[in-house]
């Protein structure tokens, strides 16, 4: 016979807290299904048809009884909802210090980026006792990324950016799963989520991961090669130009629209600049910039992949103008060519 | 509630509606409700069949972490099956249709409902939705799941979407025929003196139903449509790719698809405020609460579809507002349970086989219900949302609660559709199987779902710990297949050699019971009018006498 597991496993900060509302709950379950299920039976059997018992004064209703039944549910039941919501809520608001990890969704397996530029796929390696926190999107349909042992779980939706964080507790191997239906292979879309010691995960991280033979780029980097290869510099150089402003130091900061409407500049934000320049174009500019959304997730032709589109994001929050941070990588213009064309 | 007639006319044994007409035509053409709700009853059968089939194959596939016989693709399009045909053409239908139709013009003192032909029309466009749910298959399925979820409904999958779509569409409309006609009839034909609040609670939970049918199936009924709208024509609605937004589908679709779980298990309380008033030979303790409660589940139903959305994506601060409602949704649950315990209280209870089904209803309710408080709850709903803890939670409340309350329903007014009566020792076997079936089907769920197994997996080789609560469920299910095909085998047993039985066999209130079992055509010969009040028994006066009868029993056996 097996041995029967009767609980996932504990890794998590939240684990533990979820745990203990988890059990509160079952508590609560059990004790009314016990209550009620003896209740029901007892006076099923003990008012039997043939039994000797006292029927006189029954009532048919009793406003008391009611309220009493309706008022003591449903403070419980409030007291849940407050207790789970103040988790929830510290669930949607990782810690500024967060380790930053980017996910990719795709039919049907995960694909991970650490920001020095390690990839893995259906694996995500990760340092115990450090805050992480995870940008998704999917290329295709929707997924949803799941690992019991922290007991979080995030759909991953095309078009859009979501996160999720955590903090991992205990070093060991767990189940990643994908939890949201997503064609012929979604059970077998997971693998394992691998809690390392912080000193192994930089270690493992300075060796480029698992497989990967030569030393990666860092997302940085990557996105500074897209940035001059699609000859981006042209227009968003480090001063605002005629064609375009510039992108240094603009993470995170408001910029004012166009209809004077403001936006915050954001990861969302960057990506919609990049696939839909026309959504939203900041004050004193043109629609000048062509999309760079490729046609399909397949045929990239000249557009940018999700990839891409991160590794861009973490280039242009790397351009800040503090003297600590790299400088703006801006090459000279080569001369002769024509600053409208964009090169594919 | 009795029925006094108008005139003291001689009371001939009326012709009943089975015995009006014996072609195919006759079933095919009438308007008898009566007969539609007998055409429903052999379609939802089917229906129910099919998707059991489905359901075993499922549970034989997850016997092992690595399938048995099927391919991913296959096991996908069966899971899909199983959900749309049990969802939409039995879950749905089963109550309303079958035990609606027949005892609402009954228990309202009506000739029939207020719009016969549309009746017949909703038997017809039912049929039509369920011969395009056949071609689906017979074209090779269709793999979305019964959700649908966009893009990829819209844009990914390869299999039978549009017909697919089309079939669930056309379901809707024979279920909004069916709210319409409910709720014409309960407004406008009462009989003289039936008031609203002298109506069986099962009319009331039939009115609250009736409503959310109608407010939410068009709503479904759109958002399908853009679907098809956006797979054929590729217009941007809901597939980033094209411009559109994945989660407002999710809005639309569960805008409509949580009020229809209270479509499902409405109609099955009020089967069970019947049952254990009848059996316990007390009126319903707090019937104004207890009808109230249907309506404010109805109301409050539409409010909640956010809780199947915790981590879709959604606003945070939405979640919060859709979390706070669900809690408020399952006080009026709550009621409806204390207050049927309350009626056994002091009652005079015979456990015939209707009132073991409406005990094991209110147990596997009760399990249901609370394990909704998990998921209603955000904290914890992270964690389980789309799991096998889901998955088991609401086969509780729709297999358990629904399915329950619809067999304690035809046990009981088998007599009344027919004239002839079941073995009741079989009819209890058979409510005992199913109960503990069902808990060794569906319990091992919570656990394995707890443990992270997620719903729609096909495989789970990397987990082995699965498997042990995958096999106890498998078992719990053919335990489950036997208890739900022994009634089929009695019942029709009994249409040709039940005992034939008098008029009210149970002795039970309620207007459907003052006339001849099976009924006329016309329902009443005579328009009853109702000068008492509803579930007129007296526990007191039923144990004296039951003492009389033994005495006499006594006397004749010496």
């Amino acid at each position: 016979m097996w041995r029967l597991k009767f609980a996932p496993d504990q890794a998590s900060t939240f684990a533990e807290q979820y745990d203990w509302l988890f059990w509160a709950t079952t508590a609560l379950t059990i004790f009314f299904t016990i209550v009620v299920g003896l209740l029901v039976i007892f006076f099923a059997l003990r008012f039997r048809e043939g039994k000797k018992v006292d029927r006189s004064n029954a009532h048919d209703h009793h406003l008391m009884l009611e309220l009493t039944w309706s008022i003591i549910p449903l403070i419980m039941g409030l007291g849940i909802f407050g207790w789970a919501s103040y988790l929830f809520v510290e669930t949607r608001q990782p810690p500024k210090n967060a380790l930053d990890i980017y996910v990719i969704g795709k039919q049907w397996m995960w694909h991970a980026q650490h920001s020095n530029g390690v990839r893995e796929n259906n694996m995500l390696h990760l340092p115990s006792g450090t805050p992480v926190r995870l940008t998704m999107i999917s290329q295709d349909v929707i997924h949803s990324f799941f690992i019991p042992a922290f007991r979080m779980k995030q759909d991953v939706i095309p078009g859009r950016y979501t996160q999720m964080w955590f903090t991992p507790t205990k070093p060991g191997v767990y189940n990643l799963f994908c939890t949201e239906y997503c064609g012929t292979q979604h059970s077998e879309m997971g693998g394992y989520v691998v809690v390392m010691e912080p000193s192994e995960y930089q270690e493992w991280l300075a060796n480029g991961g698992d497989n990967v033979p030569v030393k990666p780029m860092t997302m940085v980097q990557k996105g500074e090669k897209i940035f001059k290869d699609k000859a981006c510099f042209k227009c968003h150089g480090d001063q605002d130009i005629h064609e375009g402003p510039s992108l240094v130091g603009i993470y995170n900061q408001r910029r004012v629209m166009k209809d004077n409407s403001v936006r915050l500049a954001d990861d969302e934000y960057l990506r919609q600049a990049m696939y839909d320049p026309y959504a939203h174009i900041l004050k004193g500019y043109e629609n000048t910039m062509p999309s760079y959304k490729p046609k399909s997730t397949d045929d990239l032709e000249g557009g940018l992949s999700e990839e891409d589109v991160l590794n861009v994001i973490e280039y242009i929050k790397s351009l800040r103008s503090s003297p600590t941070a790299p400088a703006p990588a801006i090459p000279p213009l080569a001369t002769g060519v024509p600053p409208t064309e964009v090169p594919n | 509630m009795s029925a006094v007639p108008a005139t003291q006319a001689p009371a001939p044994k009326p012709k009943s509606y089975l015995e009006n007409g014996h072609t195919v035509a006759s079933w095919l053409l009438t308007g008898d409700h009566k007969r539609i709700a007998i055409l429903y009853l052999i379609s939802v059968s089917i229906f129910f069949l099919v998707g059991g089939i489905a359901a075993g194959m499922i549970r034989t596939e997850l016997l092992l972490p690595k399938g048995v016989f099927l391919e991913n693709d296959s096991y996908n399009k069966v899971f899909t099956l199983h959900g749309i045909v049990m969802i939409f053409f039995f879950l749905i239908p089963a109550i309303p249709a079958v035990l609606g139709n027949f005892l609402i013009p009954l228990m309202v003192g009506a000739r029939d409902l207020a719009f016969p032909r549309l009746n017949l029309l909703s038997w017809y466009v039912y049929m039509a939705a369920g011969t395009l749910g056949v071609i689906v298959i017979l074209l090779g399925g269709v793999d979305t799941g019964w959700t649908f979820y966009t893009p990829y409904s819209s844009l990914y999958s390869n299999s039978q979407v549009g017909l697919t779509i089309a079939a669930a569409f056309l379901a809707g409309f024979s279920s909004i025929f069916t709210g319409i006609n409910f709720i014409a009839t309960i407004h406008k034909m009462r009989a003289p003196g039936l008031t609203w609040f002298r109506l069986p609670l099962f009319v009331w939970a039939h009115y609250a139903t009736s409503v959310i049918i109608i407010l939410g199936t068009p709503v479904i009924a759109i958002t399908l449509l853009l679907v098809g709208v956006e797979r054929v024509f590729r217009i941007g609605i809901f597939s980033p790719e094209l411009g559109g937004d994945p989660i407002l589908f999710q809005h639309l679709f569960w805008f409509y698809s949580h009020p229809a779980v209270y479509i499902m298990i409405l109609p099955a309380m009020g089967v069970i405020s019947e049952l254990i008033s009848a059996f316990s030979r007390r009126p319903v303790f707090g019937y104004h609460f207890v009808a109230f409660s249907s309506l404010a589940i109805a109301g409050l139903g539409f409010l909640v579809w956010g809780h199947h959305m915790f981590v879709s994506g959604q606003s945070m601060y939405q979640g919060v507002v859709f979390s706070l409602i669900s809690f408020l949704v399952a006080v009026p649950s709550a009621i409806k349970v204390f207050n049927w315990t309350a009626t056994i209280y002091k009652g005079t209870v015979k456990l015939d086989t209707p009132m073991i089904y409406a005990l094991g209803f209110i147990g596997l309710f009760l399990i249901g219900g609370l394990t909704g408080l998990y998921l209603s709850s955000m904290a914890t709903d992270i964690h389980l949302h789309d799991t096998y803890f889901v998955v088991a939670h609401f086969h509780y409340v729709m297999v358990g609660g629904t399915i329950m309350g619809y067999l304690g329903g035809i046990h009981f007014w088998w007599p009344k559709m027919f004239g002839r009566m079941y073995p009741d020792n079989w009819g209890k076997l058979s409510a005992v199987i199913v109960f503990i079936g069902f808990n060794l089907t569906f319990m091992p769920q919570f656990v394995v779902g707890y443990l992270g197994m997620p719903r729609r997996y096909h495989y789970y080789y990397l987990q082995p710990e699965f498997q042990p609560y995958h096999i106890m469920s498998t078992l719990g299910s053919s335990v489950l297949g036997v208890g739900y095909f022994m009634p089929v085998l009695y019942l029709l047993w009994s249409l040709k050699y039940g005992k034939k039985v008098g008029d009210n066999p149970w002795g039970a209130s309620g207007l459907e019971w003052e006339t001849s079992s099976p009924p006329p055509t016309t329902n009443f010969l005579e328009m009853p009018i109702v000068t008492k009040e509803v579930y007129t028994y007296d526990a007191e006066k039923a144990e004296e006498e039951f003492e009389h009868r033994q005495e006499l029993i006594e006397e004749v056996t010496g």
